[in-house]
């Protein structure tokens, strides 16, 4: 819920957020403030950054149903203030890790939708050589990209540790989702994390269905935010950017200051089904899905807003948008006629820091090279 | 879609595989079955046949299944019998490791055999060695079902053949099987037998229709575990294999024979117990051996199938070193021209059975 206050002056906006605090058994524990500002700078960046993961998305989905990108594909477009709300508060130093939903964090942690694109499409101009695929993009303090649900989690507080370990002031965002929430390892992770005062921000994106599963079918407790008892606990309205910046500010700077992890909730939605094999239309209604759309559409949200506070133009929003179709059909370009990666690929990367050796082939007299 | 690939993918060995069972045997109402609709059927008819048996797993009840096969089985069976799980693998192995103790039958689905990993305690130290431990106190009847091996363009995480890990351990029963005839008469031993099962499906066969006889579309209709079948005699070599290559073996086997050479191609089906006299069998008269499979090389099911004809009578009778066909040494790479190439061709397989037989 957003309670929008038209600014004073054209370069801001103040904007009251409602966060939901869980402060079950931390009563001295203040939430964030219910106020953040815009500038017209980041409104038109957050803009630009939503719509470029939007675009892309779409265009992946299009690739995908022309059979150019194959595999599993997993889209993320309805979930964009998530991402660049969290990018927006963290430090590209900060580390960030999540599942298989990547390709808008691997979009904000840096890498270019052409080598995103790419890796899709599997060519050697895609970011991991065309090797990994969609679940499998990395980039630096950017750890993927991961297939198996729940199995980020821990890995995201291992990386916390390294953080405390090198005293670096850094902090890790480890994102899941709400079907992950019920993985066990989620709990090992938050009390490791509790008990060693772990730089650690726990992302829930909860977007109401774990693939085909609603949340009410999976989870005793749907209140994410809450399921690490000792833990303090933040529930964000997710498809707002502001209140996700703002919250995950909040939780960076309480990470920061050695008060240990935190937990935050981020309530979205996905447009598509859980991956391009599900329609996405057997266990919820068009009616819900279009009532996201027209009600809650993150770009949207934030582009009314700033029109109506006067901060950009309509104009100014088109030019922004027919830049971001050029970029990304340029992209597409590229991901469509890039070669695969050569044969002497295959066996590459097995190792690091080694000499080469040997792999087994097929067969017994086949014997490959890998490099590291 | 994926049904359509998945025929035009092994098509060749299906019509094969049909063309050569017109020639053995005529039954007159034989009906063409996807392997999906036979893992289907077999569920079914246990379910009615036995209500201690129920189904519990991801997506299985009111999604109909990831990749369809409960279809149906929610809507017939309720909630009690057909259960959707949160994405817990652990909790679905633990919750399963009692109701067989306490009397009921279940079968565990994996989305796919790469997530069992994250159960796979539960699996080996609860499943497969409790009927040992208790000295025969606490038997264990539960089959674990779901897609193994590779995919299409699924990636290094999703990839993965587990027919030699589950098949290492003592206490389990692991089977892999092929066709759609396989499938039914097998899951339906599997839910009946009263140890831990582990079937091993394939994602890229689930679409692939076989031919199956009148006997085999029967309720009672079972395959026993533990026993090969010998899907192509021949006289010059063995081939043997299990799930999905399979096909692969009988394609080469019939471009072979244009050359004059008659591959023998042994169907597994049971990867633990292994059916050693049946290959042992088979060496004894071709007197070469190459085994093919999907999973990789090192301490896989064709280093043990080697291993065990070595041991055994056979050995002497090998006119040339057993050969193994497998999936190269790396984790599955994404881009197509790469993953082609991690895992056994048709093309391979001859060129290993030209080099044994020196030809």
């Amino acid at each position: 819920l957003i309670q929008g206050l038209v600014a004073q002056s054209s370069c801001l906006a103040l904007v009251l957020i409602f966060i939901l605090i869980f402060n079950f058994l931390c009563p001295s524990f203040e939430g964030p403030a219910g106020k953040a500002e815009l500038t017209r700078e980041q409104g038109l960046q957050y803009y630009r950054t939503m719509q470029t993961i939007r675009r892309m998305e779409l265009r992946a989905d299009q690739l995908y149903k022309q059979k150019i990108i194959r595999g599993f594909c997993h889209l993320y477009d309805g979930q964009e203030a998530c991402a660049v709300g969290i990018e927006s508060a963290i430090n590209p130093s900060d580390h960030l890790i999540t599942a298989y939903r990547s390709h808008g964090y691997t979009y904000t942690r840096g890498v270019s939708v052409k080598e995103i694109l790419a890796e899709l499409t599997g060519r050697k101009g895609g970011v991991a050589k065309g090797k990994g695929g969609s679940m499998h993009m990395y980039a630096p303090h950017f750890y993927g990209g991961n297939g198996i649900v729940g199995a980020q989690i821990p890995l995201g507080a291992g990386i916390a540790l390294a953080c405390q370990y090198q005293g670096n002031n850094q902090v890790c965002v480890t994102l899941y989702g709400d079907g992950a929430a019920n993985q066990g390892q989620l709990f090992e992770s938050f009390n490791m994390a509790a008990l060693w005062k772990l730089p650690c921000i726990f992302i829930c994106e909860n977007n109401r269905y774990g693939m085909g599963t609603s949340v009410e079918r999976a989870s005793a407790s749907t209140d994410y935010y809450m399921r690490g008892d000792f833990i303090p606990g933040i529930r964000v309205d997710g498809m707002d950017v502001l209140c996700v910046r703002e919250a995950t500010k909040f939780a960076a700077d309480h990470c920061r200051a050695g008060k240990g992890p935190i937990v935050m909730e981020l309530q979205t939605y996905r447009y598509h089904g859980h991956s391009m094999s599900d329609p996405g239309v057997s266990y919820r209604t068009r009616e819900e899905i279009q009532e996201v759309r027209s009600k809650s559409d993150p770009i949207s949200l934030l582009k009314e807003r700033m029109l109506s506070s006067n901060m950009a133009s309509a104009e100014e929003f088109k030019v922004i948008d027919v830049e971001i179709r050029k970029e990304v059909e340029e992209a597409a370009q590229f991901a469509t006629s890039d070669p695969e990666p050569p044969l002497e690929e295959l066996c590459n990367h097995i190792f690091y820091n080694e000499a080469p050796i040997e792999v087994r082939g097929t067969n017994p007299w086949s014997k490959l090279k890998s490099v590291s | 879609m994926a049904a359509l690939r998945c025929f035009l993918r092994s098509g060749k060995g299906a019509v094969s595989v049909l063309l050569r069972r017109e020639l053995h045997a005529t039954a007159p109402a034989s009906a063409q079955v996807m392997v999906r609709d036979a893992l289907n059927q077999a569920m079914d008819e246990e379910l009615e046949r036995d209500e201690r048996v129920f189904l519990l797993g991801e997506e299985v009840a009111q999604y109909d299944g990831a990749y369809k096969v409960s279809r149906g089985l929610w809507k017939k069976y309720g909630d009690k019998r057909i259960i959707d799980t949160p994405i817990t693998e652990v909790m679905c192995d633990s919750v399963l490791a009692p109701p067989p103790q306490a009397g009921l039958r279940p079968i565990c689905e994996f989305m796919t055999f790469n997530f069992s990993m994250q159960a796979i305690d539960q699996v080996i130290n609860s499943a497969a060695k409790t009927y040992y431990m208790s000295a025969g106190l606490q038997p264990v009847p539960i089959v674990f079902r779901g897609p193994n091996g590779a995919s299409a363009g699924v990636a290094a995480q999703h990839s993965q053949c587990f027919a030699a890990w589950y098949g290492h351990c003592p206490g389990l029963k692991v089977i892999s099987p092929w066709s759609a005839e396989d499938c039914k008469g097998l899951l339906k031993s599997a839910i009946r037998d009263d140890n831990p099962v582990v079937f091993l499906e394939n994602e890229l066969m689930y679409g692939v229709p076989f031919e199956m006889s009148e006997e085999a579309q029967s309720k009672d209709f079972t395959i026993p575990i533990g026993k090969a079948k010998i899907e192509r005699p021949g006289s010059h070599i063995t081939l043997v294999s299990h799930s999905r290559f399979v096909g692969h073996c009988l394609d080469a086997a019939a471009v072979l024979a244009k050359e004059g050479i008659e591959c023998e191609v042994i169907n597994l089906r049971t990867i633990r117990p292994l059916d050693v006299e049946c290959i042992e069998g088979s060496v004894m008269k071709t007197n070469h051996l190459v085994t093919v499979e999907g999973g990789w090389p090192q301490f896989g099911v064709g280093a043990e199938i080697c291993a065990r004809i070595m041991e055994g009578p056979a050995f002497n009778y090998l006119d040339a070193p057993a050969v193994r066909v497998t999936g190269v040494d790396i984790p599955m790479p994404y881009a197509k021209i790469l993953e082609d190439n991690s895992i056994p061709q048709i093309k391979d397989i001859i060129f290993s059975v030209k080099k044994t037989l020196n030809v």
